[in-house]
């Protein structure tokens, strides 16, 4: 909640500021952009690159700030660590009241922590002063009556922590975190948490850089990082292929025959809207949990979406070229050859990018289902550990990967069908 | 003025009626008979739904005649074929091949050899005015160079009979009257039988010997006229032709026609 608020502080703000720099006088890229004054008209409307960096910078800073990260100047408070102590109030059976302190040590999780050294008490009673240590982000039981003379007999409670009173099942604050007394009458520490997250829930940047150099050096769980991402890769290519190599014929033989439509219609009609990920379990049970499933499985996911855009690819040729290739004494095989299957491609590129999109998609979910080696595989093990930075690494890495693929078939796209959308 | 050329194409009592689903009729055209000499320059016109392109589909081969049937040099059309070429009004061309490849695709459909393509090619694109273009691809010219395009395109395969279905329809007023010119000269010099069908009567007047007049429901030829006016325009400017009065003149009858047929359905709709 408070992220969010800080977030859109910032959005608020950055705005501001660029347009009290600017006005109205903030270049635009384009020249439609400039040419036009006119609130509403979308083709003016180019995205902001400045708006776009301080997006990034934004989402890193707010990320290092609360996760302390040594790139980021700023943090918010962070747990407290170190040395603290409260008082607490016993009183005895007999009614009588003494003082003692806890010392209390709070160090990080991971960290070695030597109990504090309690001063010499002065003029001692019955209450004794204790030590604890415990782990920031954690609470910890003290029990404090366990060393006090007395303690045993019926009678004995803790009555007050720092002079404010206190019965079972209540908090107080102290110094530097808050205590509850349970309902049998021991007290729990909590040191004071800040606004930072642990590294178990979101560990800083940092920590993932470091953690993506030590497993594409060392691998993860013998496995190295390259080996996970080329399965992956490997098993997206191989089953968008044989989904192109079956679903592009097909879509054609939809386009061109009345039967081949009439007979596959109803198939690829009903099996498109399944989810590839809804067939996982089926896929395991068939043809089991290994290389052969994963490919089948993306061999699905590719299939439908290739026939489709076959099929609308022959669907988009004009007749008028039909027509000029016919009269130009083409015949039956050569309209096909060199009308249809050109006049198609566009279709067929923009249904590959799909498919390759969800391929890799449905391949990171059937690892995270079960695999031997791949990028899903990696973080579904990771999250097993807790190895929450190896989780969000991973993720990156997806998210990257699948980015790249995007851009290579666009780059594809753009040196193999140049003419795409360029025609009328 | 007796013509001495011999006719090579019949249209004989061509008829065409649709079935529409709901099992309604319409007669796009009933029993049109034409006949073609070689060398002839024949333009159509008529307001729309008058079965002009229909018929121009069936001398393609693209549609066949419920009725009648259509000879070309003492063979019935049965198909499309290279004897017939077509030019488009536009979105024919191959958008994957460059202007070269677009020009020498009839001939390169017959395995005619490389060198030879890319002299004929060559030659073409001179004669349309093309020669810096060959290696542009298509979607980089403009309109009216894509129609020339599918002019050589369509010379390039020497075909009988040319039929070009309003080929210069999409092109703004002023490109239009250069490419009128250009299909004048392409006539003149190359002496092809062509059917041009038009729905301007300017465009017919100027691009015709003879213009046939057709009427809808059903379609059928009107009236038929000899014009002197594409002899003219072969040796003079086109805006010459258009100052004759006798051009004027005609182009009101035409005209008044025209509108009368249009007022005819409207009436019926009624």
């Amino acid at each position: 909640m408070l992220v969010l608020i800080i977030y859109i502080a910032i959005f608020v703000a950055a705005y501001f500021i660029y347009a009290l720099a600017y006005g109205n006088k903030a270049p635009k890229r384009g020249f439609n952009a400039n040419k036009t004054i006119t609130f509403g008209d979308e083709s003016a409307v180019t995205s902001n690159r400045t708006a776009s960096v301080i997006s990034v910078i934004t989402i890193f800073t707010i990320w290092g700030a609360f996760t302390g990260s040594s790139l980021v100047p700023l943090h918010v408070p962070g747990p407290f660590t170190g040395d603290t102590s409260f008082t607490y109030t016993a009183t005895n059976a007999e009614n009588q009241q003494d003082d003692a302190v806890v010392y209390v040590r709070v160090g990080l999780v991971g960290e070695e922590i030597e109990d504090p050294v309690a001063p010499e008490m002065a003029n001692p009673g019955f209450a004794i002063d204790d030590v604890a240590t415990i782990r920031a982000w954690r609470s910890g039981l003290i029990k404090v009556r366990k060393n006090d003379m007395g303690s045993d007999i019926e009678g004995y409670v803790v009555s007050a922590i720092d002079g404010q009173p206190i019965v079972p099942n209540q908090t107080v604050s102290v110094a530097d975190g808050q205590i509850r007394m349970t309902g049998k009458g021991t007290l729990s520490f909590e040191p004071n948490q800040g606004w930072q997250m642990e590294a178990i829930w979101l560990p800083a940047p940092e920590a993932i850089v470091k953690r993506l150099i030590e497993i594409s050096r060392d691998g993860y769980q013998n496995v190295t990082l390259s080996e996970n991402i080329g399965w992956s890769l490997f098993r997206v290519v191989t089953g968008f292929l044989l989904g192109s190599l079956v679903g592009i014929p097909l879509g054609y033989a939809m386009g061109l025959n009345d039967w081949f439509r009439g007979w596959f219609d109803p198939i690829v009609e009903f099996m498109r809207p399944i989810p590839p990920l809804a067939l996982i379990p089926l896929v395991i049970i068939w043809f089991g949990i290994w290389e052969q499933g994963k490919i089948s499985l993306l061999f699905l996911a590719a299939l439908w979406i290739m026939t489709i855009s076959a099929r609308a690819g022959v669907s988009g040729v004009s007749i008028s070229k039909v027509h000029a290739a016919y009269s130009l004494g083409a015949s039956k095989l050569q309209v096909l050859l060199h009308v249809i299957v050109p006049n198609s491609l566009p279709e067929i590129f923009t249904g590959a990018r799909v498919a390759m999109g969800v391929c890799w998609g449905t391949v990171v979910a059937a690892e995270l289902v079960a695999a031997e080696k791949g990028a899903g595989k990696m973080i579904i093990a990771a999250s097993k550990f807790q190895q929450t930075d190896i989780v969000i690494m991973g993720i990156i890495l997806i998210g990257v990967i699948g980015f790249s693929i995007d851009i290579l078939m666009r780059y594809a796209e753009r040196k193999l069908v140049p003419w795409k959308g360029k025609s009328d | 003025m007796s013509d001495q050329r011999d006719s090579i194409l019949h249209i004989d009592n061509v008829s065409m009626t649709f079935t529409l689903p709901n099992g309604t009729s319409i007669e796009a055209l009933k029993d049109v008979s034409l006949e073609l000499k070689a060398g002839e320059l024949l333009s159509v016109l008529g307001p729309s739904g008058c079965g002009k392109s229909t018929l121009l589909n069936i001398v393609a081969g693209f549609l066949a005649p419920t009725g009648g049937q259509v000879i070309l040099n003492s063979n019935k059309v049965t198909g499309p074929h290279a004897e017939r070429g077509m030019v488009f009004q536009q979105g024919a061309l191959f958008e994957w091949m460059s202007v070269r490849k677009n020009i020498g695709f009839g001939l390169s459909m017959r395995k005619v050899p490389k060198n030879e393509i890319r002299e004929k090619v060559d030659e073409l694109l001179e004669i349309v005015g093309l020669h810096e273009f060959g290696d542009k691809a298509i979607y980089e010219l403009s309109g009216g160079m894509q129609q020339r395009v599918a002019l050589a395109r369509c010379l390039a395969n020497d075909p009988d009979v040319i039929l070009m279905d309003e080929p210069l329809g999409a092109l703004d007023a002023l490109t239009r009257e250069k490419m009128q010119g250009l299909v004048l000269k392409l006539w003149k010099d190359t002496g092809k039988t062509i059917i041009l069908i038009t729905h301007s009567v300017e465009e017919a007047l100027l691009l015709g010997e003879r213009l046939v007049v057709m009427a809808p429901r059903p379609g059928r030829i009107h009236k038929e006229y000899k014009l002197p006016f594409a002899e003219m325009g072969v040796a003079a400017d086109l805006r010459e032709v258009k100052k004759h009065k006798d051009y004027a003149a005609k182009r009101e009858e035409i005209l008044s026609m025209i509108w009368e047929m249009e007022e005819e359905i409207m009436g019926r709709k009624e």
